[in-house]
């Protein structure tokens, strides 16, 4: 419903406009009505036909323009000369075909396109893949609102649309968002206080470089990055076997927490084993390359197998660092952007060349239930080191002795002495000898065991020769088309090679410099995302031309070349948002400011948001006084119902069933929860968190019962109510202040007048059913189902 | 029937997520010019029960009766029947030799249909079935097969069937999900070699996660996290929600997000569910000694195939709109008679017992029911080759499926394979035809339910041309 009014009003607005814009009007009418059928893909379909119907193209000028006959689709200027404006408005059999496979142009945009020719058909380069041009901010009426560009930007567009901004929210809310939206985690009762008791100017300041230097924070942004690139602790396919990736897991959140520059960030996992001599660092991150789904040898074919993870490796390049949907033209040249089959196989030869084998197997051995697969690099701590020494020493120690005793053994009796005197029989040394022998043996079985407690890190590696590639004919992983060699998308910038072979490290190169236009825009626009629920580009996971148009381009340009200029720096990037006013807009409103816009693109109010799984899940525990705050390590088995991998699990997976970790690693937080990919943890999933099969940019946000039978039942969760209960009838104080203080840790503010009655009220009526620490958790427990508990406000 | 507890009355007219669907936009739109809310002017079927074979059953020893195959026992398949086709790692390298069905087929009903001697109640319901010979799929492993028989791709990512129809089509009930899964928790097939399932197969992909399957437990729960804590009596849930309620609208008046008023209506139908699934699962007002008859002796067990179907039907009855059965064991590399034997016991008699229960109940005529698996099984043999023991191994290029009730055509025989049952040689139906065949019984055009994600309008029926098969449906 929404939809159809915008697009009214949109359409109305459109109308009383001089200039068309190509880019904002034109392109998303061609996109999703035409260019299916007259666009780039120069192939042929599945028919064996012209992909390209009547040899037609109309994503391009030149293709729009061109005279075949003397006719030519579109005569800049004239709709009767415009072939393509004649079938368009054909009442009996109009363009596009009544066939079914392209909805009917509506009138609004018939009426466009018409205004278009009109005034001369202009074409534009898309203008996700042209550089981010300087923008001046723009004059606004309200000189005293803004306090950086940024708002400039916002407020100019806000104005335009004759609205003001929403006030400064309160401090509490403030408080609980930025510390939510910094750290995923709720601002404890004495943070609320300090931030309160600080009236300086400085204070909201002084809050955001608090909470962005905390180690939390990491852990925060990590969250969204794996979903992105799709980390998880099992294979994903078939037996989808116990897989640890959590090595990179926990470098992702250092680099969050050290503040690695972006580009770094990204060259690091693209090419990390390329560096001369590479750290561990760079060698754990360039195990993204290792992110893919895998199979387990045995079914499928190799050649398959090789071919389905490098064309996996290659798309969440594309959709984690690029913005494309890369994985569209494996089969075909893209339908809608300039993605040809070409382009794709020769970034393909990138990531074709891995040292390893394409099947994970060695079932029983020490990497099988470590969850690692060659090459990987050993990852001891230092206890670990420790002891791995001093059973390397005992060994070395065991074996000198043994050679020693053999070279005993061997060396006859001295001559000088054995003329004077007889000697002893010279004794045997073969049981000791043996018994030593055992010893090594014992010492390296031991080895071998600790090992296994030992975490290492999957990495790429190169294969000396470099591996052919071919286009594959339609897809198919067994019929190689022309031969390529690894290049950029033709349609972006040239790459710079440092040698005669192109390397990964040339291309990360290529993604991180200055004039790339995707790579600096997709990540400015994810993380822009993380704090007002969408993104300036709503298809944070598609920049091409099926994408939305950014509702406010200019400003993704400024934010992006900022970025660049900052040297990529990703905390002055968050601080810039978090700072601005637009960010601390009060999030309430009238009905009509949430119907008219209800993603809040305008941002003419602070964007409320239902908060993701994990959130909500360390949220619970933090308020309860549960949560472990351990960092690192191994993933952890959280609880879950009984019985739910037994029946997706093979019996012969591994992991095959499903049991808790103890406490109090039960109550980690949920980065470092097990992520099985065949069955994702229900409270995860419940409350749309992926199941970390494909890269996923942004989440869904839905609002369903199974939600609420979540926040009601979940055993543990009931628990932690139960746990602070008891903590509160231990405290000294009278009810109100109890219940006072209770309503504080959960929502950070205070309870109004009518709240605490509520809440007493509540209390006295839970006393009929049950004791008082019953009646206490009850409250609790209500406090946590509360809507605004599950909401970024 | 059960009387949902409704709490309060104001509920019925929140947004709730009912009825607001893609199509029930269309049909709000469609009714101001005097269209029809569907796609298609029928939708004969109301809902779906879609028993998936998870493993891939033999065509060979079903369904595909091939007479004279036991002339050519231990013959070396030709060359010029499987073309140089891709095999499994499992094949590549060895011996195709060829192994005929043990059984028996015999024909059944007024179509004749011929069906193994291992399926005699699927037999007594032959005129209610179009049996599809002609399945092919483009997958040879497992995981890639279900997941395109489930998402209509190999990639995972994409939303599944029921999820594509609770998307399209909305609620039919205000009490329970509209796409339930029910796994069966054993199987007499085969213990060693059982293939993995994966949510999935059931999920949302790229459609917001409301619509994702939920699938529902044999044993604890039903659905996860239904049941209050162990002290929490429904008073007392009651009296908390009440509270809860209270303070939501509170915040409302202070913040007005719509959404808060959603999360009031959504723990409503929690409330309310956690009376009408307990009420859906209790079998006390079910006819035991009919049951048994019907659905046979596994039905007493809870967890089992037979079960299953029985709470498929009081799913049905209830307006659930799409159930799918997942009953895994089919994958009989070797050992296959015993094995297909036992997976047989398993779903013939509860299958041909749903479609009668549904007949007698006057529901089959707009409850389509559907049995397939994720591919077919090869003519050659795997393993030890015997005249009554040999494996299979995964063939994609033709495998049988069935349908009945919703509108389809009993007593069809769809398709036809060579005289290996290896190639299709009259009337392919690509697994996307299938599903666009499914979705037309309920008023769908596959080609106009679609969703933006990733750049593409994208349809259940993936990006290749799919037709529905009309001969199939009446």
């Amino acid at each position: 419903m929404f939809f159809r009014n915008s697009l009214v009003l949109l359409c109305s607005a459109l109308l009383s406009r001089a200039e068309i814009s190509f880019n904002q009007d034109i392109r998303p009418i061609l996109s999703s009505k035409c260019i299916m059928c007259h666009g780039p893909d120069d192939g042929v379909d599945a028919k064996g036909k012209p992909s390209r119907k009547a040899g037609l193209r109309l994503d391009t000028p030149e293709g729009a323009y061109a005279e075949k006959k003397g006719i030519a689709a579109i005569v800049p200027g004239s709709l009767t000369d415009s072939e393509a404006w004649i079938r368009i408005t054909d009442a009996d059999d109009p363009m596009p075909p009544r066939d079914g496979h392209a909805k009917a142009l509506t009138s609004g945009e018939k009426e466009l396109l018409k205004q278009w020719i009109q005034q001369g058909a202009k074409y534009e380069d898309f203008w996700a893949l042209v550089p981010a041009k300087k923008q001046t901010p723009p004059a606004v009426d309200n000189n005293a609102w803004p306090k950086s560009d940024i708002d400039k930007f916002t407020l100019a567009k806000i104005e335009a649309k004759g609205k003001q901004p929403k006030s400064r929210a309160n401090k509490r809310t403030l408080i609980r968002r930025l510390s939510l939206d910094l750290t995923g985690l709720p601002p404890t009762l004495e943070e609320i206080e300090t931030y309160l008791n600080d009236t300086s100017t400085e204070a909201y300041l002084n809050l955001v470089n608090r909470l962005i230097a905390t180690p939390a924070y990491g852990e925060h942004m990590a969250k969204y990055w794996l979903d992105l690139v799709r980390v998880a602790d099992t294979n994903g396919n078939h037996h989808d076997h116990y897989r640890d990736h959590s090595p990179y897991r926990d470098w992702v959140i250092q680099a969050f927490n050290k503040n690695l520059p972006y580009n770094d960030f990204t060259k690091y996992q693209i090419a990390g084993d390329l560096y001369p001599e590479p750290t561990q660092d760079q060698l754990i991150a360039s195990g993204f390359n290792r992110l893919h789904l895998i199979i387990d040898v045995g079914t499928a074919l190799p050649e398959e197998s090789h071919f389905k993870n490098v064309v996996d490796r290659v798309s969440a390049v594309g959709t984690a660092f690029m913005g494309l949907t890369m994985g569209c033209a494996v089969c075909h040249d893209h339908k809608y952007d300039p993605i040809t089959q070409k382009d794709f196989f020769q970034m393909y030869a990138f990531f074709n060349n891995f040292d390893g084998t394409p099947e994970t197997g060695g079932r029983g051995t020490p990497d099988f239930y470590r969850g690692l697969q060659k090459p990987y690099i050993e990852l001891p701590n230092a206890d670990q080191k420790a002891h791995l020494a001093s059973l390397d020493q005992k060994i070395k120690a065991t074996q000198s002795k043994i050679a020693e005793l053999k070279k005993q053994q061997a060396t006859p009796p001295k001559a000088a002495e054995t003329s004077k005197a007889p000697t002893s029989p010279k004794p045997d040394l073969t049981p000791k000898i043996k018994q030593a022998e055992k010893q090594v043996a014992h010492l390296q079985k031991q080895r071998a065991s600790f090992t296994r407690q030992v975490r290492g890190a999957m990495v790429m590696r190169e294969r000396k020769d470099v591996k052919k590639t071919h286009i594959r004919v339609r897809g198919n992983y067994d019929q190689l088309g022309e031969e390529v060699t690894r290049d950029t998308p033709h349609f972006l910038p040239a790459l710079k090679k440092s040698g005669d072979v192109a390397t990964r490290m040339d291309l990360a190169n290529w993604l991180v410099e200055n004039e790339n236009p995707l790579t600096a825009r997709v990540a400015v626009n994810r993380f822009w995302q993380q704090f007002f629920g969408t993104g300036l580009v709503k298809t944070s996971e598609d920049f091409g031309a099926q994408g939305t148009w950014p509702s406010h381009p200019k400003l993704l340009d400024h934010l992006t070349l900022q970025f660049i200029e900052s040297g990529w720096d990703v905390k002055k990037l968050v601080k810039d948002i978090v700072l601005t006013q637009t960010y601390q807009q009060s999030s309430s409103g009238t009905s009509v400011d949430f119907e008219t816009d209800p993603e809040n693109r305008l941002l003419a109010r602070g964007s409320r948001t239902r908060l993701d799984s994990e959130v909500i899940r360390d949220q619970l525990l933090a308020v309860t006084g549960t949560l472990n705050r351990e960092m690192g390590g191994r993933s952890v088995k959280t609880p879950q119902p009984a019985g739910i991998w037994k029946m997706v699990a093979l019996p012969s997976s591994y992991p095959n069933s499903f049991k808790a970790d103890p406490a109090p690693a039960d109550k980690r937080r949920s980065i470092y929860t097990f992520w099985k990919r065949g069955l994702a943890p229900p409270q995860m999933t419940i409350f749309d968190a992926p199941s970390r099969d494909a890269c996923i940019a942004r989440r869904e946000r839905t609002n369903t019962p199974l939600q609420a039978l979540l926040l009601m039942n979940e055993p543990e969760y009931f628990k932690a109510a139960a746990h602070k209960a008891k903590t509160l009838m231990d405290q000294e104080g009278t009810e109100d202040e109890k219940l006072t203080r209770l309503h504080e840790t959960v929502t950070a503010h205070k309870p109004s007048e009518t709240t605490l009655k509520v809440l007493k009220d509540g209390l006295a009526t839970f006393r009929k059913d049950g004791d008082d620490h019953f009646a206490w958790t009850m409250i609790v427990h209500t406090l946590l189902n509360q809507d605004s508990f599950k909401n970024k406000q | 029937m059960f009387d949902p507890q409704t709490r309060r009355q104001f509920l019925n007219t929140t947004g709730m997520g009912l009825g607001a669907t893609v199509l029930g936009n269309l049909a709000a739109q469609a009714a101001q010019t005097g269209g029809h809310g569907y796609h298609l002017p029928k939708a004969p079927a109301k809902r779906v029960i879609f028993c998936f074979m998870a493993g891939a059953p033999s065509q060979l020893d079903l369904f595909d009766y091939k007479p004279d195959l036991h002339k050519r026992f231990k013959e070396a398949l030709p060359d010029s029947v499987t073309k140089g086709q891709r095999v499994t790692a499992m094949t590549k390298g060895r011996a195709k030799l060829v192994a005929p069905s043990m059984f028996k087929f015999k024909q059944h009903g007024q179509s004749g249909m011929h069906l193994s001697e291992v399926l005699p109640h699927l037999g007594s319901v032959a005129d209610d079935l179009a049996l599809i010979k002609s399945t092919s799929t483009t997958a040879i492993n497992h995981d890639p097969g279900k997941t395109l028989f489930c998402t209509g791709t190999e990639i995972p990512g994409k939303a599944s069937m029921g999820a594509w129809l609770s998307y399209g089509l909305g609620r039919m009930n205000e009490n329970l999900p509209d796409f339930i899964v029910l796994n069966s928790a054993f199987w007499s097939g085969d213990r060693q070699n059982v293939q993995g399932l994966y949510s999935r197969l059931w999920g949302s992909g790229f459609l917001p996660s409301k619509h994702q399957g939920v699938p529902f437990q044999p044993s604890g729960d039903p659905v996860l996290f239904l049941s209050n804590p162990a002290n929490v009596s429904r008073k007392t849930r009651s009296k908390m929600l009440d509270l809860v309620t209270k303070l939501n609208e509170e915040e409302m008046s202070k913040i007005g997000d719509p959404e808060i008023q959603t999360t009031i209506a959504q723990q409503e139908m929690a409330f309310r569910m956690q009376a009408s699934v307990p009420e859906l699962t209790d079998l006390k007002q079910e006819n035991e000694a009919i049951n048994e008859k019907l659905y046979g002796p596994e039905v007493k067990k809870s967890g089992s195939f037979a079960r299953n179907c029985l709470l498929a039907r009081r799913m049905a009855e209830r307006g659930v709109r799409f159930i799918q059965l997942f009953h895994r064991g089919w994958d009989h590399h070797v050992g296959l008679p015993k094995k297909v034997r036992g997976q047989a016991y398993d779903v013939d008699q509860p299958c041909a017992g749903l479609i009668n229960d549904l007949k007698q109940r006057g529901m089959l005529d707009d409850t389509l029911v559907v049995f397939a698996g994720e591919f077919g099984r090869t003519t050659y043999c795997q393993g030890k080759l015997a005249r009554d023991n040999y494996g299979r191994d995964h063939h994609p290029k033709c495998f049988s499926t069935w349908m009945a009730g919703g509108g389809i055509k009993g007593g069809t025989v769809y398709g036809e394979t060579d005289d290996y049952s290896y190639n299709v040689v009259k009337d392919e139906v690509p697994v996307r035809d299938f599903s666009a065949t499914i979705l037309h019984q309920l008023g769908i055009d596959h080609d106009r339910l679609t969703f933006p994600f990733m750049g593409l309008d994208q349809k259940l029926t993936g990006v290749n041309p799919a037709k529905v098969v009309k001969d199939i449906v009446s």
